[in-house]
């Protein structure tokens, strides 16, 4: 194994980070079984102050992993000189069977831990708690994904060593390669430029939808799930190459370099959000019909809705920025 | 975010403030171990990549491939005669024999590299050696330094002496490469060692492009099965290997003090005074929610965090780039009778940072969240039942 | 105004310690005028007083505020609603020391994020009401006893609440302090709020400025005094 400060550290945090997940879950089943809004027991107002906490390392949990999504790429493409044929992180991860899946599975743990918190803060704005045993459950369900996250990680770092010869993205992402990741990405740019460029709008309209009329959030959150794949496969199919204006670089990771203006930050932020926010409205509207909930859904539809329809347009302005002005013509 | 949201952040963070500075004492203590910690690790971290930053440059001039023969998996001498056929490997711009080794010097305990440089070979019996070949003196002593006209006896291979004189010393800017290190001419070399005329210690390759240089060192191979060709990527990857790993186990063994500090801040958060908890209960007995208490539990947090990781690193950067790192300097560069000395340069990136707050603020910050919460949770009429 | 429905509120439920405060109490607070609660210690004076404040939640029992039920509602609301509508007068003045009395009365607002100038002026004419605007910037610690108990009803009104509570507002007062006390009292009442005083001090229910008196005992309610 190797130690690396920044492996140590990707482990110390997700250790961290699971071992309050898995402390929260374990008051998630007392909350779950004992639950009594109406009474005035003692219990039940210990499970109320439980409640606090919970929501606190939930909203840590949630920074921490963005955190270290970031740190891990950083950590791949710091490590990628150690790898015969790495140039970036792109090659680091492919060292070894666990590299894009940890980071595959460290994205949907951001998405989780999001959307449990949109549902957490829509549960608070109620009077008496109605979500609190849906919440839970949802908790109880999170918290093995990142277990599995952490595992998966573990896993990848352990087993590094250097000197193992891999691939860099030109090979990963080229249309020659023999991976269903590579196949899936490396499709003609064209197709994908079709494809984002139809589904931004499709997205926006769901999310005004929303906004405007109060109504179809569930259609919305799919568009957006759907939204947020095809972004990705843009981004690595031709979005980055205007960026690099080298029709051979794909490397989604690249961007995120200081050469490029840490463009990759901006970009990948307004996908996450528009993704997160988006997806929340179809969390929450399940539960309109509930009493207490039913003046305050709408509403938060509605912040959520605006929120994502906004990222999704600094996405889309960007992308449409960088086609028009690179050096590049394909 | 609207202004009211604003407000109240900026008048719980200002309560935050005062009442941290209503208890100095304990706050302090706590900052200070805080910013040692901070303190060992970012220099770890520095000194690391200033290192391997370091070495890169070095190697930037070496050669793209190093040809060795083995023999029984040791280093052996190369037939000068394996040039021509290396030669003529395709991509290969020029192929030269280098002749090195190293010397071990009785007197001083250290040993020295001599290599040949051509320069040198119409000046028998002149050398240039390193600055610390110039700290040459008797085992354990002190003396004054070597320089120009000085002179070193050598011991040659069969039994005579062979004195060379100084004509030159390098730099101390270069030390880390060049401390140990005396350049002769080719005779005397030969001398010294009694290698022939037909050997040299190994072949150095240029080669135009870097993507084949796998296929060269394969066909180099290929023709003399008994020579190793060295990439240079490979030494450059080692020495980053190594530098990660030593930095890597002292960040393992510094995790005791990691631990301590963690155990530190947990007695600090959890042993709450009685005039903190009647604080707190005052500010639910006025109308405070849990969660604002929380807040300023937070910004509490978050100003110790930030004041230790602003001072840790300001100080590690003046420990390891001011006064060049004199705690670890021995650890990171390794045993030897010869340090060299040299000023590390400068380089924090963002990395290195979002290292240093995954170790230390996360630690503290998730070993603080059960206190902060317990004294959030203070009943609102707790201090109406005292 | 507030309505207490069959109160009971249990500590250490359960265990062998077991303690019953309050066993069964209806009360109701009207949205003017003084009540002032009489009984000895232990009789669950304050507890009853923290119950109605909405500091607490009974075991079982309901709390009715202005029609609006209160007992299960989250502490996130009831504090909204709690600092709204009650402004709370302790025992030991409960000030927090190292900062100034002005600050000490602006904090219960700070959770609402009310600008800072109009907060900073409101306090200011509280102090000045009270006649105590010439210490705001001292500190809480070199205060008079009469001067920290001004300053205490200062921060209790900050955020101007129809139902002022004293508890125990006397028991570190001499007497010319105590009657001041009631006299400040008067002017609340007269201001159209609403007051409720747990003392066993005759000062306090002795008072003309008491309408009813409730007395309470053993956690039970013992009488009621004339008033509507």
């Amino acid at each position: 194994m190797m130690f690396h400060p920044g492996i140590l550290a990707l482990l110390l945090g997700s250790g961290l980070t699971t071992c309050m997940l898995c402390y929260s879950a374990w008051q998630g089943v007392r909350i779950i079984r004992h639950w009594d809004i109406a009474s005035g027991s003692e219990e039940q107002l210990e499970l109320e102050r439980r409640t606090y906490l919970v929501s606190t390392v939930m909203g840590y949990a949630m920074g921490f992993q963005l955190l270290s999504l970031f740190l891990f790429i950083y950590t791949a493409d710091t490590l990628s000189s150690l790898f015969i044929g790495a140039m970036c992180a792109a090659g680091s991860l492919k060292v070894n069977g666990f590299g894009y899946p940890t980071l595959v599975i460290k994205i949907v743990c951001c998405l989780l831990a999001g959307l449990w918190l949109i549902l957490n803060a829509t549960d608070n704005k109620a009077h008496d708690y109605p979500l609190v045993r849906i919440k839970y459950w949802l908790l109880l369900l999170i918290t093995p994904v990142l277990i599995a996250e952490t595992t998966l990680q573990g896993f990848y770092l352990l087993s590094l060593k250097p000197n193992i010869i891999t691939s860099c993205c030109s090979v990963l992402f080229s249309t020659g390669a023999d991976s269903v990741l590579s196949n899936l990405l490396a499709m003609p740019h064209s197709l994908a430029k079709a494809m984002f460029f139809v589904s931004a709008p499709i997205a926006v309209a769901g999310g005004l939808n929303v906004y405007l009329r109060a109504k179809g959030a569930m259609v919305f959150a799919i568009l957006s799930l759907c939204h947020f794949i095809i972004s990705i496969v843009a981004l690595i199919s031709f979005i980055s190459v205007y960026f690099y204006e080298l029709p051979t670089h794909h490397c989604p990771f690249c961007l995120l370099h200081q050469e490029y203006g840490y463009i990759g930050y901006f970009l990948y932020a307004a996908i996450l959000i528009g993704t997160v926010f988006g997806m929340g409205t179809g969390v929450i509207d399940p539960f309109r019909s509930i009493a207490s909930l039913r003046h305050v859904i709408p509403r938060v539809e509605r912040q959520l809705a605006l929120t994502s329809i906004l990222a999704t347009l600094v996405f889309l302005g960007i992308t449409g920025y960088i086609l028009l002005f690179s050096n590049l013509s394909m | 975010m609207n202004m009211s949201a604003i407000n109240r952040q900026r008048y719980i963070l200002d309560l935050a403030l005062s009442s941290m500075a209503r208890r100095k004492g304990k706050n302090i203590a706590l900052v200070i171990v805080y910013t040692f910690v901070l303190f060992l690790l970012a220099s770890v971290l520095f000194a690391v990549e200033s290192l391997k930053k370091e070495a890169a440059l070095i190697l930037r001039d070496s050669p793209e491939i190093t040809v060795q023969r083995l023999v029984a998996g040791r280093q052996d001498l190369v037939p000068i005669d394996y040039i021509d056929a290396i030669a003529g490997i395709r991509g290969v711009q020029s192929v030269e024999p280098r002749l090195w080794g190293y010397y071990y010097d009785a007197f001083s305990g250290a040993n020295y590299t001599l290599m040949v440089n051509a320069a040198l070979n119409d000046q028998r019996g002149a050398m240039v050696i390193g600055t610390g070949v110039a700290r040459r003196n008797e085992l354990g002593k002190a003396e004054r330094k070597l320089g120009k006209g000085d002179v070193i006896p050598f011991k040659t291979a069969d039994g005579t002496v062979l004195v060379l004189t100084v004509k030159g010393l390098f730099p101390s800017a270069s030390e880390l490469v060049t401390a140990d290190l005396i350049l002769v001419s080719e005779s005397d070399f030969r001398k010294i060692f009694a290698i022939g005329k037909a050997q040299a210690t190994d072949l150095v390759l240029r080669v135009g492009n870097a993507k084949e240089l796998a296929t060269i060192a394969g066909k180099i191979t290929q023709l003399h099965p008994d020579t190793r060709p060295v990439l240079r990527e490979d030494i450059l990857r080692t020495y980053e290997a190594v530098f990660d790993w030593r930095g890597g186990m002292i960040v393992m063994v510094l995790s005791i003090v990691l631990f301590a500090f963690a155990i530190l801040a947990w007695d600090k958060a959890t042993g709450m005074s009685a005039e903190e908890k009647r604080e707190i209960g005052i500010l639910k007995a006025v109308g405070w929610e849990t969660s604002d208490i929380l807040l300023m539990k937070f910004w509490e947090g978050a100003a110790v965090s930030l004041t230790a990781f602003f001072l840790g690193i300001v100080l590690a950067y003046g420990h390891i780039f001011l006064v060049s790192a004199p705690l670890l300097q021995p650890v990171l560069k390794g045993w030897s009778v010869l340090y060299p000395q040299f000023t590390l340069t400068p380089y924090i990136d963002g990395y290195q940072l979002a290292t240093l707050f995954f170790l230390t603020v996360i630690p503290y910050t998730v070993v603080t969240i059960v206190p902060s919460w317990r004294s959030a949770t203070i009943d609102p009429d707790s201090v109406m039942r005292t | 105004m507030i309505r207490l429905d069959n109160i009971r509120k249990v500590f250490n439920a359960g265990k062998p310690n077991e303690f019953v405060a309050i066993d069964g109490i209806n009360l109701t607070i009207d949205t003017k005028g003084a009540t002032a609660m009489k009984g000895p210690s232990g009789s669950g004076k304050t507890t009853l007083l923290s119950i109605l404040g909405c500091m607490a939640r009974p075991t079982s029992g309901r709390i009715t505020l202005k029609d609006r039920e209160m007992s299960s509602l989250p502490e996130r609301f009831l504090t909204e609603i709690r600092r709204e509508t009650f402004g709370v007068i302790f025992q030991q003045f409960n000030l927090i020391k190292g900062i100034s009395p002005l600050e000490n009365v602006m904090i219960p607002a700070y959770p609402k994020g009310e600008k800072f100038s109009s907060l900073r002026k409101r306090a200011m004419d509280l102090l000045d009401l009270l006649n105590i605007a010439g210490k705001a910037h001292s500190k809480v610690e070199w205060l008079s006893g009469g001067e920290a108990q001004r300053t205490a009803i200062a921060r209790a009104l900050i955020n101007n609440p129809a139902i002022v509570i004293a508890d125990e507002p006397t028991a570190h007062l001499d007497t010319r302090l105590s009657l001041e006390f009631m006299e400040i009292m008067r002017r609340l009442k007269d201001a159209g709020k609403a007051i409720v005083i747990a003392s066993h001090d005759p000062i306090v229910y002795e008072s003309d400025v008491i309408d009813r008196i409730v007395e309470i005992r053993d956690g039970r309610l013992v009488d009621r005094g004339a008033g509507p």
